[in-house]
């Protein structure tokens, strides 16, 4: 069943275009990322979903049901907001147990819902403190149990990982993972974060200027993106410009590459390769990354630490099969 | 590459200021004695202790033959702070300022609310523009132009007859307490004048307690499925409480003070302040007078016990 229908939907705020004619469907269960770079439209669309903002064109449904002019409080959506919006003067268990308590849950009730959903995020015994007591990470556990003691059929995340160190942030990417398969209940996630959108989402929208540029599973997003944008957001895509494509017998004007496929060496049976001399190279721990100059187009490969790195100014084939080249949209 | 110093250390500010900053930074803690002495000496001696000495008074009595002071340590004063009559100015004064301060708060919630929330840009500076302008201008020429509004022949009967209304008033008026011969002549009057003059003093601490809720806070409550009433109730309200409760300081111990509205709006019966005013000037009774100004100290220490109590700080 489709969890979330988006059919050509915009959101304008007077002249501009928050989100433009976005067409989108979100199956029951799946793990979604919404994917941009900041004002692509990606939490106006989120926003849209949780009935904060209402659209000024289009038309969207939530599990079948038209949800146009029907406000957040009486959908189904629970939404853990980027800086959590814990209520300061009550206490974590009084947080968790609100969306129950205005429901009218009786007091015994809604009390032990409220520390069921406390030890699913691994807070037992916090339920006395208050926000104010509790560091970052533990505060978006405490959001995330609020919301999710609602039984929400869906679940909206707004860049809820952003203020996070890197080790919190790995380990709740795998505890958000868990957890949303074990309930089965749908996520849209909402980041900038390229890696978090490809390691836990099961499809990605990327969006930029209010328009979705793909829309498809991690693996192709960062594959085989479709636009320049998407190459260049969604990792570090090399983009050769039409002059190469043409070199290489490529029909569109410009073609994707990622730096992984290439390697600094003579070509093999089958592959392409194109001549230029190193321009810069940097070490990144697993790799190293050169800038190779070819024909005045810069193109990153990545190159194994293990092998020699040449010196800037020297001269260098660089290869790849044949395949890894991707053809792009113009746009 | 230009050179900015030729040293690590830079050269010392020449004379005593630059001396003077080195020093301070040294000393913060001496820095901090030099600003804070003068207003706690000033707070503390001045304030305070004259405040004290008032108290003082009114563990005295006054000899009602002689009229002169007895500097004897006495509770006959307060017996007579007791007494009928005067419970009857102290209880009609609390009633006032009791009302007066619910009904500034129901009135100013909504104006801070807009003020706090939608209000941008000019209607912003507007908005302080019309709140602070009535604070600008005289008290008495205010409280004199709220007779006139309300007197008689004043332009609240003209315009209530003018849309054939007047048997309301005329209703209103007939009531026991609140009723009188004309508006300005009532206690509706003295309400009416009070709630005007301290209203300002309830909207800008609600507005600054609004100001401060971060609006995803109502968005969450929403989003959780609180009604705009629920929101309201369980999150807007406990956050705005500590400025309800700063305004009504204000509004209740203005009121509870104040001995110029009630001389000349309302009935000519006594409020605590004018029976300071009356007790230290005409009857010459200061330890009456000082154990007056001891009951609006007492309440307002009361109030804010319970305040506490109930948890009107705890969002602060």
């Amino acid at each position: 069943m489709t969890a979330v229908l988006f059919d050509n939907v915009s959101r304008h705020f007077g002249a501009v275009r928050a989100v433009d004619g976005v067409n989108l469907e979100i199956a029951e269960g799946e793990f979604f990322a919404m994917l941009g770079p900041s004002g692509s439209g990606k939490t106006t669309c989120l926003r849209l979903m949780a009935g904060f903002e209402q659209p000024t064109g289009g038309h969207i449904e939530i599990f079948g049901e038209t949800a146009e002019g029907v406000p957040p409080y009486r959908r189904s959506v629970n939404t853990v907001f980027q800086d959590y919006a814990l209520f300061p003067h009550l206490s974590i268990l009084d947080n968790v147990a609100y969306g129950l308590m205005v429901k009218g849950v009786g007091r015994e009730e809604r009390r032990k819902a409220a520390e069921d959903a406390l030890a699913m995020v691994k807070l037992p015994s916090y339920g006395s403190r208050r926000p104010g007591q509790l560091s970052g990470g533990q505060r978006q556990r405490v959001a995330l149990a609020r919301a999710l003691v609602n039984k929400p059929k869906v679940l909206l995340l707004d860049e809820p990982l952003g203020a996070l160190d890197l080790k919190l942030r790995e380990q709740m990417q795998e505890e958000l993972k868990s957890l949303q398969k074990s309930l089965g209940i749908t996520f849209v996630f909402v980041t900038h974060d390229q890696g978090e959108a490809l390691s836990m989402a099961d499809r990605i929208a990327v969006f930029n200027d209010g328009r979705i540029q793909q829309l498809g599973s991690p693996e192709e997003v960062y594959k085989q993106p479709k636009t320049r944008f998407v190459a260049d957001f969604v990792g570090s895509s090399n983009v050769l410009p039409a002059k190469l494509c043409q070199k290489l017998g490529v029909r569109s004007t410009y073609a994707s590459l990622r730096p992984e496929a290439i390697a600094l060496s003579a070509p093999g049976e089958g592959a392409l390769s194109l001549n230029g001399t190193v321009s810069a190279h940097s070490f990144l721990g697993a790799v190293n990354r050169v800038v190779v100059d070819v024909d005045g187009a810069r193109i990153a490969v990545a190159s194994p630490a293990s092998l020699v790195v040449p010196t800037v100014g020297s001269p260098v084939t660089i290869s790849f099969a044949a395949h890894e080249l991707h053809p792009m949209e113009d746009a | 590459m230009t050179t900015v110093a030729e040293n690590f250390v830079l050269p010392e500010r020449r004379g005593a200021a630059g001396r003077l900053s080195d020093f301070f930074w040294k000393h913060p803690h001496v820095l901090l004695t030099v600003m804070l002495a003068p207003p706690l000496l000033w707070l503390g001696v001045v304030y305070i202790g004259s405040l004290f000495a008032l108290l003082l008074q009114s563990f005295f009595s006054i000899d009602d033959f002689s009229g002169l002071i007895n500097y004897e340590f006495t509770f006959a004063t307060y017996r007579q702070l007791l007494s009928e009559t005067n419970l009857d100015i102290i209880l009609r004064t609390v009633s006032m300022a009791a009302v007066v301060t619910v009904a500034s708060a129901l009135i100013a919630f909504p104006i801070a609310y807009y003020a706090a929330r939608y209000a941008q840009g000019k209607w912003k500076v507007l908005f302080y523009l019309g709140i602070m302008l009535p604070l600008w201008s005289s008290y008495l020429v205010k409280i004199y132009a709220w007779k006139l509004i309300l007197a008689k022949e004043g332009i609240v009967t003209w315009f209530l007859a003018k849309v054939h209304l007047q048997w309301l008033l005329d209703a209103w008026l007939s009531l026991p307490v609140v009723g009188g011969n004309s508006l300005s002549v009532s206690y509706t009057g003295t309400f009416i004048v009070f709630v005007y003059v301290w209203l300002p003093f309830m909207i800008l601490p609600i507005q600054a307690a609004l100001e401060r809720v971060p609006g995803n806070l109502i968005e969450a409550s929403s989003d959780l499925g609180g009604t705009p009433a629920q929101t309201f109730r369980y999150v807007l309200f406990p956050l705005a409480l500590p400025g309800i409760v700063a305004g009504s300081i204000f509004t209740f111990s203005l009121t509870l003070g104040d001995y110029i509205i009630p001389q000349i709006i309302g009935s000519s019966r006594l409020f605590i302040g004018q029976a300071v005013y009356a007790q230290q000037g005409t009857a010459g009774n200061i330890p009456l007078a000082a154990a007056f100004t001891v009951v609006p100290i007492v309440i307002m220490g009361a109030y804010l016990y319970m305040a506490k109590r109930m948890g009107a700080f705890d969002a602060l």
